[in-house]
């Protein structure tokens, strides 16, 4: 008896659950209903495609979305981009005054979902944020896991453009796998992997080179890139070696890198391996090897875990080179003082970016937003999706912007080299400049 | 039904391929192979032209850190083998005992280091920090024993295990929750950093204290457990619980007191592996659970040697074995392979000693 009521119960909670999700996701039916004609911004907008239109009535907000890496060991990075995308919100009154401004009359939110640096953090972020038709667009992912094959699709298939400030992953962007619906304002690894082996050869001298890089397609990828413009400098690679993220003993590995001797050795990966690699590869590796790391690495959270340099062992990291942003006496002036007093130092590079990419979405939804007259906005989102590829010669705090129709949008890329614990975050010591930085284009690398 | 045209009856003689042990001859069949596997990439690597050849100092570096790392999984896997003898249960969020214990020792690892206490002081620091981390695993296994495992202890021995991943999950989410996701660094004090030199040979500071260490801890334990009445009694609940009860030894004092010395012991393990690798975080202690575990049956579970042993063995083999076996098959990033190397020894030693190592030589059921 007293189970045959428990069972009642449950099924009756279950059934009251199923009832409310269903009522729960009411939304105001945005789908693909054709919007009227009217003095919009090209006309009248086309929802008849297969991924629709976005209704805003008036009053709504925008609804922008971000998926980047908020928690763990990488949330230096995410937290940062968010911030990027905070201010380019609050610069739409033309003041970063803290308070946000509005497009074309109406305010924007920002929804913010984790990636979790990982493609299962990737795919469930990704399947909340496709699962809600408001959202205009998402500006993510930090980590090129989490977009690379999962949150590019699954939002793509949507047609949620995902538009991302620091996934550098080459295959992002390559023939077999890009998205359309997937664009970035990060550079492409190529060109990372390039600089960093014109460093080594040319600038430290050193011609042998060992890598070591974790699952992630970032540091594979990254890694590659290296290898490949290393050799055709004329350096040798004298070991290859992966770990897993989640490692943290990396002594045999090194030990079996210190076996070959190398001067270099390239560790392209993300915290906290790449502090490890640095604290523990100094006790085995030989005095005055070099490691250097990327992007993934030049964070707050490695100088939290390493502390001082290591005497005898230099640490160099790759990153975008902050100080020769085009964007020059805004950036210095207005920009990093605006985001110094609202957030603190900026705990990694990519926030610029995200400003970008934002940015470059603004721009593209005034130009295709279609306003029925009384303030109620239809955005067609394959009308959005080429505005923003179309972008080009746009003036960002990185540099100029022209997107290639496979989502590469930054052109001129210049990555510097930044020694420890010089680098430009929070932390960091002064002064940070990079000891080394170029610039290049997709064309000059391998 | 025998008839005089042949047709064998039920029960009669079986055919010769119906009589051979086909489960036993694959086998020692699949296990030649491997051993073949082995013996062939260790002689290649071994045979490497010169300079590809590791040299002796690789080798010993191979060699000191596969015991240092095995010694602090040695440790881990002692909780683990009490545990299991007293009470048949595997205890599997013991890895989260040695995590509490290891952040415990780091907020005052990190405060004696900005004071720089921990430099003026280091041996006296190294000594309160494994105090201190003794102290807090063993109240997170004593909790643990207390509401998650005692009214279960009449329980089908399937119950108890669930609940042990259950409470595993649950402290390592705490944690998090706690002291956030990031992972942390673990100072070290300048005496411990670098090598000495002993008898010509360079050994490494940390490597070394930390053998010494869990050497003490093994004997202390086996003396603990051989010469004292408590030990007695100890091994006498192990034995057999009802009858040790008879005998008026209070069982679940005895078990109380199994869960404290697997946290103290944990404990250690936790400042050895947090000076070693330098680091700690909210989910360091799920792999060196695994393998605490693993070490455990290996060197048979419910022996104290044999869990020493188990794990000083798997030390070496997630550190030697891919240097050894893998590189002479020119296998790149043959680390990558340590871990299915590892269990793939764990799985031949069980197929032809189910207990063990230094077990019985029968399959115990978990």
């Amino acid at each position: 008896m007293k189970n045959r009521k428990l069972l009642a119960l449950f099924a009756l909670l279950g059934a009251l659950s199923l009832v409310a999700a269903a009522c729960g996701s009411d939304d105001d039916g945005g789908g693909a209903t054709s919007a009227s004609g009217g003095g919009g911004a090209s006309g009248a907008a086309d929802c008849s495609d297969e991924f629709g239109c976005v209704e805003i009535a008036a009053g709504d907000p925008i609804q922008l979305a971000s998926l980047l890496s908020i928690t763990g060991d990488t949330a230096s990075l995410g937290t940062d981009s968010n911030h990027g995308v905070e201010l380019a919100i609050d610069y739409l009154d033309d003041a970063f005054d803290g308070t946000p401004g509005q497009l074309l009359g109406h305010d924007v939110t920002l929804q913010q979902e984790d990636d979790g640096c990982s493609a299962e953090g990737g795919q469930a972020g990704a399947t909340a944020l496709a699962a809600n038709p408001d959202i205009v667009a998402v500006i993510g992912t930090s980590c090129s896991s989490a977009a690379l094959g999962v949150a590019d699709t699954i939002l793509g298939d949507k047609g949620v453009l995902l538009f991302s400030p620091s996934n550098t992953n080459p295959g992002l962007t390559s023939e077999e796998a890009h998205q359309p619906f997937y664009a970035r304002t990060a550079h492409n690894d190529k060109i990372q992997g390039a600089i960093v082996a014109d460093f080594v050869f040319n600038k430290l001298k050193i011609d042998s080179a060992a890598t070591i890089n974790d699952e992630s397609p970032y540091a594979d990828g990254l890694a590659q890139a290296f290898r490949d413009n290393f050799e055709a400098l004329g350096g040798t690679i004298t070991d290859t070696e992966q770990v897993n993220s989640s490692d943290t003993d990396l002594g045999p590995v090194f030990t079996n890198i210190a076996s070959t001797n190398p001067g270099v050795v390239y560790g392209p990966n993300f915290n906290p391996v790449c502090a490890l690699s640095y604290s523990q590869g100094s006790d085995i590796l030989a005095k005055g090897t070099v490691q250097i790391g990327s992007d993934g690495c030049l964070e707050s959270s490695f100088l939290d875990t390493v502390g001082d340099p290591i005497a005898d062992y230099d640490y160099y990291a790759s990153s975008p080179d902050v100080t020769a942003y085009q964007g020059g006496d805004f950036y210095k002036n207005e920009y990093l003082p605006a985001y110094t007093d609202q957030f603190g130092k900026p705990t990694s590079v990519f926030n610029a970016h995200a400003y970008d990419a934002t940015n470059v979405l603004f721009d593209a939804i005034e130009s295709v937003a279609v306003d029925d007259g009384s303030g109620n906005l239809t955005i067609s989102r394959t009308a959005l999706r080429d505005a923003v590829f179309a972008t080009s010669g746009y003036q960002g705090l990185t540099g100029t912007i022209t997107c290639t129709p496979l989502g590469d949008c930054a052109t001129d890329v210049t990555i510097g080299v930044f020694q420890y614990n010089n680098w430009p975050v929070e932390g960091g010591v002064d002064p940070t400049d990079p000891v080394f930085s170029e610039t290049k284009t997709l064309a000059d690398v391998i | 039904m025998a008839t005089v045209t042949g047709q064998r009856a039920p029960g009669s003689q079986l055919g010769l391929l119906e009589r051979l042990p086909w489960r036993k001859i694959i086998l020692v069949v699949l296990s030649a192979l491997i051993l073949l596997v082995v013996v062939v990439g260790s002689y290649k690597t071994l045979t490497l032209p010169a300079d590809e050849r590791y040299t002796a100092t690789t080798w010993k570096n191979f060699v000191t850190l596969g015991l240092a790392q095995g010694a602090i999984i040695a440790l881990i896997a002692l909780g683990y083998t009490l545990v299991y003898g007293i009470l048949r249960m595997i205890n599997f969020a013991h890895g989260e005992v040695f995590m509490f214990g290891a952040y415990t020792s780091f907020f005052f690892s990190d405060a004696w280091e900005q004071s720089g206490f921990l430099d003026s002081n280091p041996w006296l620091s190294m000594a309160l920090l494994i105090v201190i981390a003794m102290i807090a695993s063993m109240i997170v296994a004593l909790l643990l024993e207390r509401i998650a495992y005692r009214p279960l202890r009449n329980a089908p021995r399937l119950v108890p295990l669930i609940t042990a991943i259950g409470a595993s999950l649950f402290l390592s989410n705490t944690a998090r929750g706690f002291f956030g996701a990031q992972s942390r660094g673990y100072g070290v004090p300048d005496v411990l950093s670098g090598s000495w030199t002993i008898l010509g040979v360079e050994v490494n500071r940390i490597q070394l204290v930390v053998l010494i260490t869990v050497i003490v801890a093994v004997v202390a334990l086996s003396l603990f457990v051989s010469r004292t009445t408590t030990g007695k009694s100890m091994r006498a609940v192990a034995a057999d619980s009802e009858i040790a009860s008879l005998m008026g030894i209070k069982v679940d004092r005895v078990i109380v007191i199994t869960f404290a010395i697997g946290g103290l012991l944990a404990g250690i393990a936790a400042v050895l592996f947090s000076i070693t690798f330098e680091s700690v975080s909210f989910s360091m202690g799920f792999r060196p659970g695994i393998a605490a575990f693993t070490a455990a049956v290996l060197g048979g579970i419910g022996s104290i040697y044999g869990a020493a042993l188990g794990g000083v063995l798997l030390g070496l083999l997630q550190s030697v074995g891919p240097a050894l076996v893998l590189t002479g098959y020119g296998i790149p990033s043959s680390f990558q392979l340590k871990d299915a190397f590892t269990f793939l020894v764990l799985v031949l030693v069980l197929i032809f000693r189910p207990g063990g190592l230094l077990g019985s030589g029968e399959a115990e059921k978990v």
